[in-house]
């Protein structure tokens, strides 16, 4: 055998070749089913991106289906409620360039809403509980029902089901707990010390606009 | 002397601390009207237990704290309460916050207070717990709750208390005329804290430019339990970190508390506070305030009742308004202008700067970072705060945070030094909280995901139940059809149910329907059905022929049919009679009760009824009513005539309205029989 293959190197190398090819591809499938990856990370990562509203303003009906739309080369500017900072967040993940939200769907809200329920006029019809993504409507037919606002996402799925359009949408005020600074005003420049660093009323007026 | 330790960076801001220093704590006295913010420290604001209307005593409390992180609201002063109102409060926002206002009687009554001089008597629990009635905050500028920062707990070992007299801020000085006019209080106040978290030593530590406080307090100092610091003067020894830092060469690591060093840290005021609330019993409800800057005529300290509006203090002052072009809660570096003097002290205004506009001018305009890098040398913290500039303006939260941004004190040394006058402590400010806005969004977004995906599930869940039950109630349904069938399994499902009825009637008349007890009854039964069905036929079929309908000859075939199955119904009965006769003579012979005589009766009737022709029967029933119709109208006429009750009266009545349209009813069927 030995004598043989010392006189053909052709056939002996070709031999090498095949053994090395077929050890290797052993080796692959074995990890192949050895180390398979539950479904497709990349979904679940740009999952984590997007803001979970479930609100469908992109068009698909929840987040999860939208993560993997884009995952499938879906446009990244789809989600109004993510934002610009999503879509930087969803750019910088998928090495996308980044550009401008698609005003089709809808615009970005600075300050989330939640669902409020005027609670004299519902009629307890439990449309609203049933379109509701996150379980954040309490009530049971023919009673009253109201919001867990700790729970509402502000997605606004329960205002259209309503047959009495009872259910207003409430932007959250801002109070002395959720004030927070902002960036100084880039065009004004205007610069003080620290002690002075309070814009005056006018300049409040402008941030809250 | 003890060595000291020093900290990067820093600087050396003129103090202009002498105005308010030439006259001793003047007392501001009682204002007219009180208003006391629920919301005076870090964590969940008190919530009110007095209502508008309400007389309370001096040292009362108004508002309960709510839960861990919180402290009570005390009344500073007896009078009225008129409001529990949102009011302006010293917030760099300008938003309103719930508040107590009190209108004053000028009385000043206290409550009923006791203090416990000799404050080792009581044990550690109950003496957090007076500090926290007391509703005492750390009054350096934070506003954290004490109670919380002293609950040491057990397992961590404190080397070393620091009774913060550093002050290093310009202008002001109500902590240094608290040490020079109050040591010994401030001496009995660090003991009690001391009794308090058991460190291994207890320090002071003042600030070289403080040469009256040192002496006033080493005077009041009477053993070496306790000693005083003196180091050099920089701007901001005072920061907890720095000063433990200078104190021990400890720096507390990224993040952490100065617990984790072994050290607690206090301010003056704080064991000021302490020892009046412990040794004299008394509720936190007032406080030293410096009013300084060029725009006041008398710059000094005031002890100042919490909750006075700043307007009322500011003329005690002698306030010139014109000169002032901006009110300053707090020193120069670290205070924020507030949006209008009629907000209240609260328990953390150690300062109002009233500053001229040449005294702290309006800075000229930001221009571009030149990268010369002194505001990283300023930097207490040894942070890079150009890069974190940098990174605030692109918005870099990451990088943000790798930097530490988290570790910056604000206390606007790099701001002060930046020959470009650039603000950069609120791009910090800014940063961080936008920061921890998108840290609250993804908890809240991984929670409505959560959220949404158990609905999802549940969802699914319920669809595979019902889905199962509709399987197992279809499977049922086949297994009956195929048993009722006997077996012939038949795909057609018209055939199946045709087949089903089929055995079952069946099993009805072969008396084996296990439904049934006696098989007798069940015949009778099925008659009487038959009977009551041909009855409503005949009825519509009646009904129909009077209105015209075109109906008709449906329901006449219809009629003939229900005809015929009562004609099968009676037969079965007739053939099974004679089995069970036996049984039937059995129980005749032994009648039970009038009951059974009248059952036994009417079956005998039916039976013959049943061996008449329609027509016939039709007529028996007919006379039959037309003699119940009489008798009802001779009961009716009899109770009339008696002059029953109205109710009884009624009733008659309409059983002969009754049986009056029955009467009507089987002339008719006795017309449709014989025409038929």
């Amino acid at each position: 055998m030995i004598e043989l293959l010392l006189q053909h190197p052709l056939l002996a190398a070709l031999i090498a070749l095949v053994g090395l090819a077929a050890v290797f591809g052993a080796l692959l499938g074995f990890a192949a089913v050895r180390f398979r990856t539950e479904g497709n990370p990349i979904v679940d990562q740009i999952n984590a991106i997007l803001p979970q509203t479930q609100c469908g303003q992109c068009g698909f009906p929840g987040c999860k289906p939208y993560a993997e739309a884009i995952a499938a080369g879906e446009a990244i500017n789809k989600c109004p409620p993510g934002g610009e900072a999503g879509i930087q967040a969803l750019a910088d993940l998928l090495d996308l360039e980044v550009i401008p939200l698609d005003a089709e769907h809808g615009e970005e809200n600075p300050r989330p809403a939640v669902a409020f329920i005027r609670e004299d006029e519902c009629i307890g019809c439990t449309k609203c509980i049933q379109a509701c993504p996150v379980d954040a409507i309490l009530g049971a037919a023919k009673q009253m029902h109201t919001v867990i606002t700790s729970e509402c996402t502000g997605c606004d799925l329960c205002v259209e089901p309503c047959p009495v359009d009872c259910i207003d949408m409430l932007r959250e005020e801002e109070t002395l707990q959720s004030w927070h600074w902002h960036l100084p005003d880039p065009v004004g420049r205007r610069v003080e010390i620290i002690a002075t660093d309070a814009p005056d009323s006018g300049d409040q007026r402008e941030r809250a606009a | 002397m003890m060595r000291t330790h020093s900290f990067h960076g820093g600087i050396h801001p003129p103090e202009n601390k002498h105005q308010s220093t030439r006259s001793p704590i003047a007392d501001a006295g009682i204002p007219p009207q009180l208003i006391v913010p629920l919301s005076q420290h870090i964590g969940a604001p008190a919530a009110p237990v007095v209502r508008a209307g309400e007389r309370v005593l001096k040292g009362q409390v108004i508002a309960e704290p709510q839960g861990l992180v919180s402290v009570p609201v005390h009344a500073p002063s007896s009078g009225t309460v008129v409001a529990v109102e949102d009011r302006l409060v010293p917030h760099i926002s300008g938003h309103t916050a719930p508040c107590i206002v009190i209108d004053t009687d000028g009385r000043d009554e206290w409550i009923a207070h006791q203090g416990t001089p000799d404050y080792r008597a009581l044990d550690k629990e109950a003496l957090l717990a007076r500090i926290r009635n007391a509703g005492i905050a750390g009054m350096g500028g934070a506003g954290f709750p004490s109670a919380v920062k002293l609950a040491v707990r057990d397992d961590v070992t404190i080397d070393t208390l620091i009774i913060n007299g550093t002050e290093c801020e310009p202008y002001i000085t109500a902590d240094d005329m608290l040490m020079r006019e109050r040591a010994a209080e401030i001496i009995t106040g660090a003991r009690i804290l001391a009794y308090l978290v058991k460190p291994g030593e207890t320090l002071i530590g003042v600030e070289d430019n403080k040469p009256e406080s040192i002496q006033a307090l080493r005077d009041a100092l009477d053993g070496d339990d306790i000693r005083i610091v003196v180091f050099p003067t920089k701007y901001p020894s005072g920061g907890e970190k720095q000063l433990i830092e200078i104190l021990t060469g400890k720096q507390v690591p990224s993040g952490g508390l100065p617990a984790d060093v072994g050290v607690v840290c206090q301010n003056v005021g704080s064991a000021v506070a302490v020892y009046e609330a412990i040794i004299e019993g008394k509720p936190l409800i007032s406080r030293v305030t410096t009013v300084t800057g060029e725009s006041v005529s008398e710059p000094q300290n005031f002890e100042v009742l919490i909750g006075t509006p700043m307007a009322y203090l500011l003329a005690k002052a002698g306030y010139q308004s014109a000169k002032n072009n901006r009110l300053i809660m707090g020193g120069p570096m670290m205070g924020f202008t507030v949006p209008d003097p009629t907000v209240p002290i609260i328990k953390t205004t150690n300062c109002l700067l009233a500053p001229t506009e040449a005294e702290l001018p309006t800075p000229p305009p930001a221009q571009a970072c030149i990268r010369c890098g002194l505001c990283a040398n300023a930097c207490p913290v040894s942070l890079l705060p150009q890069q974190l500039f940098w990174f605030a303006q692109g918005k870099e939260y990451e990088k943000l945070e790798a930097h530490n941004l988290f570790d910056c004190i604000e206390c606007g040394a790099c701001s002060y030094v930046c020959p470009s006058n650039i603000p950069l402590v609120q791009y910090y400010r800014a940063s961080k909280a936008e920061i921890l806005q998108q840290r609250r969004d993804h908890a809240k977004a991984e929670h409505s995901r959560q959220r949404f995906e158990a609905r999802l599930e549940r969802l699914e869940r319920e669809e595979e139940e019902k889905a199962a039950k509709r399987a197992a109630r279809k499977q049922a349904a086949e297994a009956r059809a195929r048993e009722d069938a006997g077996g012939g399994g038949s795909d057609d499902p018209i055939q199946a149910a045709i087949e089903r009825a089929k055995a079952k009637k069946a099993a009805q008349q072969s008396g084996t329907d296990a439904g049934t007890a006696n098989p007798l009854e069940a015949l009778e039964k099925a008659v009487v059905s038959a009977q009551k069905r041909l009855d409503t036929a005949n009825d519509k079929l009646a009904q129909a022929q009077a209105d015209g309908s075109d109906l008709v000859a449906a329901l006449t075939t219809g009629v003939e049919k229900t005809r015929a199955k009562l004609a099968t119904a009676q037969d079965a009965l007739q053939a099974y009679r004679p089995q069970a006769d036996d049984t039937g003579v059995a129980a005749t012979a032994t009648p039970a009760d009038a009951a059974q005589l009248a059952i036994e009766k009417a079956l005998a009737a039916r039976n013959a009824e049943a061996q008449l022709s329609p027509s016939e029967k039709a007529r028996a029933s007919l006379a039959n009513l037309e003699q119940r119709l009489q008798k009802s109208r001779d009961k009716l006429a009899q109770s009339q005539a008696a002059g029953d009750e109205p109710k009884i009266v009624e009733a008659l009545e309409a059983t002969v309205e009754r049986l009056t349209e029955k009467v009507e009813a089987a002339r008719k069927q006795l017309h449709t029989t014989e025409s038929a």
